[in-house]
């Protein structure tokens, strides 16, 4: 079994990355499979913008970036009658450990994205947008610019799209290396050319967004909904799904697994049939806990992740969140206290600095958990980490803090043990490395690129 | 100072926003100067804040903010290695104490023949193909066996 190869198998249902084989990205490929068909049917049937906006409220279709929040809904707090200009903002800026799916949309289907932001404008009548492209991905935003090129030629882009009186500009912008500037508020500072801190909500993006114009933001899988939803219907979409969770969801599976990767599922699919897709456990082994959503979202155990459905509700019952979907496989050699400092130390080298709680608070967590990991710590650390978590969370402008603080607790609060058993003998319980990488040699040495 | 090449790639970029928000072009401006002086001197954000219009104060807040910045000299190839979670589990420290060896550096220092300097990595967004790593920013390079990083660090050189 060749192990770690680049897989374009997303699974049976997929609707947004169907048929890809990572070469037909362009606009002709993307126009035999039904692309800008959605768009068209708008503009032709003189479908209103309302309209639009109730097929999207129709098909439940909640944001895809983490917070889950309904899209149409989001949508129709835009100012309809605003005078000047309004702005739509795709969040492409993938920095949520685990997280990797909307970099296949960029690279391998770019154009349904860029149909799906051109439909939204539409529907909230803005005439120019930009896609916020991790700056990571280099590669991925050069592509990016040359299919809005390809878009804009054919004249799906720019002044009376297709001949009508709708006009739309959209441009690629690019980060460099600043997890935060996921957080959307952080995200407009980043585009106005600030450093990328978040801003105080309310006023929300809506009313005071880029520029300080109403602007839109959604995650790129969000926006690649769209014309699915427009060419098959809201009902469709909604009933690929399950009620209030409509849709496919693309997961992003790593870690301790045969075949990380990204998969499309109906929302819903048991975790044990995603696992079952991405080749199962790595080795064989035994499986210990998995982080459903992002590096941001609380652990939770293996066995109890076994019997859960992957869609934003049942998740929520089980204590953790989908956030983007991002699912991170450990197994039983995993050693969660330096799993849990690893993480830690990513939310302290990222933290902007504005809020105290989180800057002064991260840095506490990671060095506390870096102690206990390293045979210094302490039997009251625990209770230590527990405060601190309580002190960070829901203390801070964005979500960083919350998102710092999570994790910390499930990971005590599953795990404890191995935390006691690390302060007591000064060692990990599952033996030395911390992560079980012994296969992986053996693996890389059998993909096929 | 700024090169007429570097000028006409920035202006490129000012044509995306309005007419009166030249600051929204900062963050490519000195992604674009960046690749050609390898790293940001002063000199150089001054005279990108020059371009744009802005204080300089406001150029530095940038590049001090965003970590693919370089505000030093770097090796003539920077490799910037993810070793978050999702990549450690798959490997990604692995590769990194490859590195280490191999090259006889640690995180953030140059080898003495001044190719290579390596850059312990955040979240790239490619979790599924670690190791990951990338070269100057741009070029990514994944599923990094030891053998791979041979190969690349043989081509680099």
């Amino acid at each position: 079994m060749a192990e770690f190869a680049k897989t374009f198998d997303y699974g049976p249902d997929a609707i947004i990355l169907k048929g890809l084989d990572g070469s037909n990205w362009r606009l002709k490929d993307y126009e035999s499979r039904a692309g800008y068909a959605a768009l068209k049917k708008i503009l032709r049937d003189g479908l209103k913008p309302e309209d639009v906006i109730a097929e999207v409220k129709k098909s439940a279709l909640r944001g895809r970036g983490g917070a889950g929040f309904p899209t149409g809904l989001k949508w129709s707090f835009m100012p309809r009658s605003f005078p000047g200009a309004k702005y739509l903002v795709c969040n492409s800026d993938e920095g949520e450990p685990g997280t990797f799916k909307d970099r296949d949309i960029l690279r391998y289907n770019p154009h349904v994205l860029i149909e799906g932001m051109i439909i939204a404008a539409y529907a909230m009548g803005i005439a120019v947008g930009y896609n916020y492209i991790h700056g990571e991905i280099w590669s991925d935003y050069d592509r990016f610019e040359e299919a809005l090129e390809e878009a804009r030629a054919a004249g799906y882009l720019g002044e009376k799209i297709l001949g009508t009186d709708f006009s739309f500009q959209l441009h690629a912008f690019h980060g460099f290396g600043a997890y935060i500037c996921g957080e959307e508020t952080a995200l407009l500072e980043s585009i106005e050319g600030k450093k990328g801190q978040p801003r105080f909500k309310p006023p929300f993006p809506a009313s005071f967004g880029l520029y300080g114009k109403p602007t839109t933001i959604n995650n790129t899988e969000t926006f690649a909904a769209v014309p699915y939803i427009i060419r098959e219907g809201g009902e469709a979409f909604l009933n690929l799904g399950k009620p209030n969770n409509g849709g496919t969801k693309l997961f992003s599976v790593s870690g301790n697994v045969a075949r990380p990767g990204n998969y499309e599922v109906k929302l819903g699919t048991p975790f044990a049939k995603l696992l079952e897709m991405a080749g199962g456990m790595r080795g064989g082994r035994k499986i210990k806990g998995v982080i459903p959503g992002g590096s941001s979202m609380p652990v939770i155990k293996g066995d109890v992740m076994m019997s859960i459905d992957m869609d934003y509700d049942s998740i929520a019952k089980a204590g953790s969140m989908l956030g983007s979907g991002a699912v991170i496989v450990m197994d039983e050699d995993t050693c969660m206290v330096k799993a849990a400092e690893r993480l830690a130390y990513f939310y302290f080298e990222e933290s902007c600095g504005q809020c105290t709680p989180c800057r002064e608070g991260t840095g506490w967590l990671y060095r506390i958990i870096h102690r206990i990991e390293h045979g210094l710590g302490r039997q009251e650390d625990l209770d230590l980490l527990l405060n601190l978590a309580d002190q960070i969370q829901g203390r801070t402008i964005c979500a960083l803090g919350d998102a710092a603080a999570m994790p910390v607790r499930a990971f005590v609060k599953n795990y404890r043990e191995e935390f006691e058993y690390h302060i007591a003998h000064k060692r990990c319980m599952v033996g030395p490395g911390g992560y079980s990488t012994r296969h992986v040699a053996e693996s890389l040495a059998m993909a096929a690129e | 100072m700024l090169s007429p090449q570097a000028k006409q790639k920035i202006d490129r970029e000012l044509t995306k926003y309005p007419a009166d928000q030249k600051q929204s072009a900062v963050m490519s401006a000195l992604a674009i100067v960046q690749d050609e002086y390898g790293w940001l001197s002063s000199e150089v954000m001054d005279e990108v804040a020059q371009y744009l219009g802005m204080p300089q104060i406001a150029v530095y807040e940038v590049a001090t903010f965003y970590n693919m910045y370089n505000l030093k000299p770097m090796g003539k190839s920077k490799i910037t290695v993810c070793t978050n979670l999702p990549c450690a589990l798959s490997g990604g420290v692995d590769a990194a104490e490859y590195l280490k060896k191999k090259l006889g550096v640690d995180w953030r220092e140059t080898t003495a023949d001044g190719n290579f300097t390596l850059v312990e990595g955040e979240c790239m967004g490619a979790c599924g193909d670690a190791p990951v790593l990338l070269v100057n920013n741009k070029r990514m390079c994944s599923f990094m066996s030891n053998e791979k990083l041979d190969k690349l660090i043989e081509e680099l050189k």
